[in-house]
């Protein structure tokens, strides 16, 4: 028996054996030595499922780098910390982050308030940073605000706002709608919001005319005084900002009015699968960004996403913030091989106008732009709502160049340029 | 900011008086019931009981599951309504029990560490997604137009049932003699307890029925309301206004508060866009400069 044994143990398999030793150092250094990155979020509170869904569209990638032996050789360790949504603990956590437990880059995936605060903390420690779910423009378009090494992976807030107001404008003309309400939450980004798309949509139709405006407190229990003051100004068409738990009451308590029936409804936030479908009678015909869906783009690597991210998340369904994530962790993983280094300066400069391809644009490619440090190119477009899947149709996508061309007349106005 | 001409438009029209007087009174019944409960347990045990909004969301949450389930819209209220009860009962029974008469400040941790457990609870058991009950279908019809105001079938029940539940209350306290227990233990437990009532399964009961209402108005509002983590705290600060006006301890007076707060949202949200927030707490402040016990409560001698 012991005879047999030896004899098997031929040529290849020594030399097979001798390289797997030869390697061992190496396997045991990159092992030893893990390329840490602080990933902070939303993780509790009213807000939670921010930092669900952004976990668990940054995990699978990151599970992925590994699997295919990790960034430059080395296995990608997260962090995961709660910042609770207060901006002065997201400032501590991320100087914790890179100080402390000594991540070289930072995921930044907080609400815009959160978002400022790191990005401050960024400039001074010089790490590179990409914000993965801050919509607020003047983060990276105010030159004062922009840090040199961090980066925005999400939505900008002016792009929804010209291309809203360029589809809105387009039904509002179709329709004759020029009595206008809006209803969005008292808060920086429900104001800002607002204001925004208020400004292009009459843009494209100046004849448009704003009558009522409500400012309803974000979580506040109850929107029944603002359905019913809605209704009593009488709109042709109304626009709200309003998001997840709040946004489903209101329609909730908007449907028990009829209120839907009585005018046009935009909601850019309308869009997105836990909203779709989470609301039990969601009524037809409302107009919606398509912030999220699994339809658009329509094609197969969009679908596999979905369905991979499904997977990993129990069956939860993706959010817009999971394929802002996700999209991060391609720039990064990109920008780092391209650098070849993570240092923040290297990385910052391999990110700047850096392409990738990727399964949320309907070109397929998604660009860092260099000189505002924000992503274009992505899937942006409205539709109007249907209560089955697959939940929006009709959506009319944004053209890049007319985003890009009013963007740029946006900053010159507000002095960014 | 200010806009008297619409407000006296609307106060003058038929239709928008009735709208937004409905909606005032949907607002404040709803309201009452959850605060009802906590002016209760200060009047009897004279406990703040911050926990409160935790008892209002765990209501729903629990209706929410045994609607989905069952499909039953007063099954769903009731399992919210006992089931808080029975929670009344074990949070007063193995937490608050050990800190009556002890500092505030302990009886305010031991809600509040109540109110972080239950949030990350219900994150766990029900994930930090938010939930939408939907209208039963029985109530999926169109709104009723009453002298030209818009009027949804649904709120009438709603404000039906709180009514039906408030009247229930102050006759249970006014003319049984389980109610003039509560009412004398309230007034003087170390006397109650010496004419040999029980005031342990006194104090319970009274948990249980907080509970109770909390739980109930939870469940009440999980068809046109959205259930999330934490959902019990901004309720529970608009509670604590009412029970601050109508008095602490006084039922009725949480009811006149309360819709006297939904009113003032309601209208207030014509006439005073930008700052209906900030007139309840200006009305919070004039009542309390006038009357500093609150509409009905007690002066302290």
């Amino acid at each position: 028996m012991r005879e047999k044994t030896a004899t098997h143990l031929g040529r290849r398999t020594v030399l097979a054996a001798s390289a797997g030793a030869l390697a061992m150092p190496f396997v045991a250094r990159a092992q030893a030595n893990p390329l840490k990155i602080g990933i902070q979020s939303i993780f509790s509170g009213p807000i939670a499922l921010l930092g669900a869904s952004s976990k668990g569209a940054i995990q699978p990638e990151i599970d992925r780098i590994n699997a295919t032996g990790g960034l430059l050789g080395r296995q990608i360790q997260p962090i995961y910390r709660d910042s609770k949504g207060q901006p002065q603990e997201a400032a501590r956590v991320a100087r914790e982050l890179v100080n402390t437990d000594g991540c070289e880059i930072l995921l930044n995936a907080e609400a815009s308030s959160g978002a400022y605060a790191v990005q401050e903390v960024v400039r001074d420690l010089g790490v590179l940073c990409i914000h993965t779910t801050a919509e607020a423009s003047s983060l990276t378009a105010d030159p004062k605000l922009r840090a040199p090494t961090a980066f925005r992976s999400a939505r900008q807030g002016v792009h929804d706002a010209i291309v809203g107001g360029s589809y809105s404008a387009k039904v509002a003309v179709a329709k004759k709608l020029t009595k206008w309400a809006t209803c969005s939450p008292d808060y920086s980004f429900g104001r800002d919001t607002t204001a925004q798309f208020g400004e292009f949509l009459k843009h494209f139709a100046p004849d448009i005319e704003i009558t009522s405006q409500s400012w309803p407190k974000m979580g506040q229990p109850d929107f029944t005084e603002v359905v019913t003051k809605i209704l009593q100004a009488k709109p042709q068409a109304l626009y709200s900002a309003m998001f997840a738990g709040d946004l489903s009451a209101f329609i909730n308590q908007g449907n028990a009015y009829a209120l839907f029936s009585a005018m046009q409804v935009f909601v850019p936030a309308m869009g997105d699968l836990p909203v779709l479908t989470t609301i039990k009678n969601m009524p037809a015909g409302i107009h919606s960004a398509a912030r999220y869906l699994p339809t658009f783009p329509d094609t197969p690597v969009n679908a596999a996403w979905y369905e991979a991210n499904r997977k990993f998340n129990n069956n939860d369904y993706p959010t817009n913030w999971s394929w802002e994530c996700s999209t991060a962790a391609r720039f990064m993983e990109a920008a780092v091989k391209k650098a070849g280094s993570t240092n923040g300066k290297a990385a910052a400069a391999a990110l700047e106008g850096l392409t990738i391809d990727s399964p949320f644009s309907t070109t397929g490619k998604i660009t860092m732009r260099a000189e505002d440090h924000t992503m274009i190119g992505y899937a942006i477009g409205w539709g109007t709502t249907v209560p089955k899947e697959p939940f929006v149709t009709g959506i009319e996508p944004g053209d890049w160049g007319q985003i890009t061309e009013l963007e740029t007349e946006w900053k010159k106005k507000n002095g960014y340029i | 900011m200010i806009d008297l001409d619409a407000l006296l438009e609307c106060v003058t029209t038929t239709s928008c008086l009735v709208t937004q007087t409905t909606s005032g009174l949907i607002v404040g019944m709803l309201l009452f019931l959850v605060a009802a409960g906590l002016t209760l347990i200060f009047g009897v045990l004279k406990i703040v009981n911050f926990a409160h909004g935790t008892f209002y969301m765990l209501g729903a949450y629990l209706a929410y599951t045994v609607f989905a389930i069952t499909g039953s819209y007063i099954l769903s209220v009731l399992a919210g309504g006992l089931g808080m009860a029975f929670f009344g009962i074990v949070f007063e029974r193995f937490l608050i029990r050990r800190v009556y008469g002890a500092n505030v400040l302990m009886q305010l941790l031991i809600c509040y560490a109540t109110v972080l457990i239950c949030d990350d609870l219900v994150k766990i058991i029900w994930g930090p997604d938010f939930y939408a009950m939907g209208m039963p279908p029985e109530f999926q019809v169109p709104p009723l137009f009453i002298a030209g105001g818009v009027v949804p079938p649904f709120y009438l029940v709603l404000i039906s049932v709180a009514l039906v539940i408030g009247g229930g209350l102050a006759m249970v306290l006014g003319l049984t003699k389980i109610g003039k227990i509560i009412r004398a233990a309230a007034h003087n437990p170390d006397m109650v307890s010496a004419l040999g009532i029980n005031t342990t399964l006194l104090y319970s009961l009274v948990f249980a029925v907080g509970g109770m209402l909390a739980g109930i108005a939870g469940g009440l509002a999980a068809p046109v309301r959205s259930l999330t983590p934490g959902m019990g705290f901004s309720i529970l600060i608009e509670s604590f206004i009412v029970t601050v006006i109508g008095g602490m301890g006084s039922i009725g007076g949480a009811l006149i508060a309360a819709v006297m707060l939904g009113l003032i949202r309601s209208f207030g949200t014509i006439g005073f866009p930008l700052f209906t927030e900030g007139l309840m707490y200006i009305a919070m402040i004039i009542i309390l400069v006038l009357k500093p016990s609150g509409l009905f409560g007690k002066e302290i001698v």
